[in-house]
């Protein structure tokens, strides 16, 4: 499997108990919990993308992680933006979790996952 | 006696005198560097390439005998082992006198028995037996078994290169024609099966003389006879192995052969997995042993897994 396979596996993945875990810290948001995880798992799959993307080129364990980490927060922070209905962010409570799933992606794809090939 | 010559220029003589004629002009020998039971290995200058070579000389007194034979064989065993573990032959020949002799490398380094008091760390002394041990795996397919390794017999390079030397007495599987009853080896480093005198001694003796390699490297002594012995031995040692490692070092040097690893490449592959942190053939794990074997290999991944859980517990928690 190449690694932005790989990350959109992963991120994927992820996105989806990330939004499901939606319903454990914020049981208010039960009502659009399918749109979250939608949501989430959308942002998870480009996340993956872009990480595993960037794995399949520079082979650093340390800028791998930071870049999932920066990617995913940039993608939380959009998420985040959108105001509730009752026009409250989430900004904490979207962005933290979501730029460790960006860690995760970041560690994964460049432990694992087929690298580019050489010609 | 009066002589005209100083006394250091007659010894000198004296002593060039008695070293072996080479034929032709291509080698001029220099210096002798070691002599074992079987020959003696000189320096000399290869003229027509430029470059310092080593040229090992039958100590037969006189030609055709078994010593010549045995040379021959080393030669032709060394010449068929292409590999960065051990010496490659460059030429072979007949002195004036019909004694054998073979052009080989020179190496530059000490022996693993000096060099052993200047490894630091389990790792360092490790990446030196796993070469040792990877020349063995190479020999071993390609059908020869070395039949005397020690310490004495394994050269460091200056530059980390590691060789297995002296051939000398290994056989080539079925073409062996030890007699029953003849010790090759070393004792201390041969396996019960060479100190028997068996004929058929196979892989499994090396395998053996490897496990008695890596218990000298870690105790700094050859292994005793009985298992509890060596168990108890290596508890002591100054480097002291895990479980895994000692293992390993047991399984090698099991009294019946059928119980240790078969070829080299076997051991290879165990030391392999212990360098990597994972399970080993050689020790069956607890069920915590496994988990903390898997926590280690997978620890940034559980970590971070970890982290996500508690900062949604936290926020959960906050709320």
């Amino acid at each position: 499997m190449n690694k932005p396979v790989l990350g959109a596996l992963v991120g994927g993945i992820l996105g989806i108990f990330d939004g499901l875990s939606a319903l454990v810290s914020a049981p208010e948001t039960a009502p659009q919990i399918v749109g979250i995880i939608i949501g989430s798992t959308f942002k998870g799959l480009i996340v993956g993308v872009l990480v595993g993307w960037y794995a399949s080129r520079v082979q650093s364990l340390a800028k791998g992680m930071i870049v999932g980490l920066i990617v995913a927060a940039f993608f939380a922070y959009l998420v985040a933006a959108m105001p509730q209905p009752d026009g409250t962010h989430y900004y904490w409570e979207i962005m933290l979790p979501g730029s460790i799933v960006g860690l995760i992606v970041g560690y994964a794809t460049q432990k694992y996952g087929r690298a580019r090939r050489i010609a | 006696m009066t002589t005209w010559l100083p006394n250091a220029v007659v010894e000198h003589l004296r002593v060039v005198a008695t070293w072996p004629e080479l034929p032709g002009e291509r080698y001029v020998i220099d210096r002798p560097i070691g002599r074992g039971g079987m020959g003696t290995v000189y320096v000399a200058r290869d003229t027509a390439l430029e470059r310092d070579v080593a040229v090992k000389v039958s100590n037969a007194p006189a030609p055709g005998g078994g010593l010549d034979d045995r040379l021959r064989q080393e030669a032709r065993v060394l010449a068929r082992l292409e590999h960065p573990g051990i010496v490659p032959v460059h030429d072979a020949g007949l002195l004036a006198d019909g004694r054998l002799f073979y052009v080989m490398k020179l190496v530059h380094g000490e022996t693993l028995s000096t060099h052993v008091a200047r490894i630091e760390g389990e790792a360092a002394m490790l990446g030196i037996f796993e070469r040792v041990t990877e020349t063995m795996a190479f020999a071993h397919e390609a059908g020869v078994v070395h039949r005397d390794l020690k310490p004495s017999n394994v050269m460091v390079g200056r530059f980390g290169e590691v060789l297995v030397l002296d051939w000398g007495v290994a056989s080539v599987m079925a073409k062996d024609t030890t007699l029953a009853g003849t010790r090759v080896g070393t004792p201390g480093f041969m396996s019960p099966e060479q100190a028997r005198g068996e004929a058929a001694t196979g892989t499994a003796s090396d395998v053996f003389a490897l496990g008695a390699l890596l218990f000298w490297m870690l105790t700094g002594d050859a292994p005793p006879l009985t298992p509890d012995e060596a168990t108890r031995r290596l508890r002591a040692a100054p480097r002291r192995p895990v479980k895994r490692l000692a293992a390993i070092v047991l399984k090698s040097l099991a009294p019946d052969a059928s119980q240790r690893y078969a070829h080299a490449a076997d051991l290879a592959a165990d030391l392999a997995r212990y360098r990597a942190g994972g399970p080993v053939s050689a020790h069956r794990e607890t069920a915590l042993e496994r988990a903390g074997h898997w926590f280690v290999k997978y620890r940034t991944f559980i970590l971070l897994i970890a982290a996500y859980l508690v900062m949604r517990a936290m926020f959960a928690f906050l709320r």
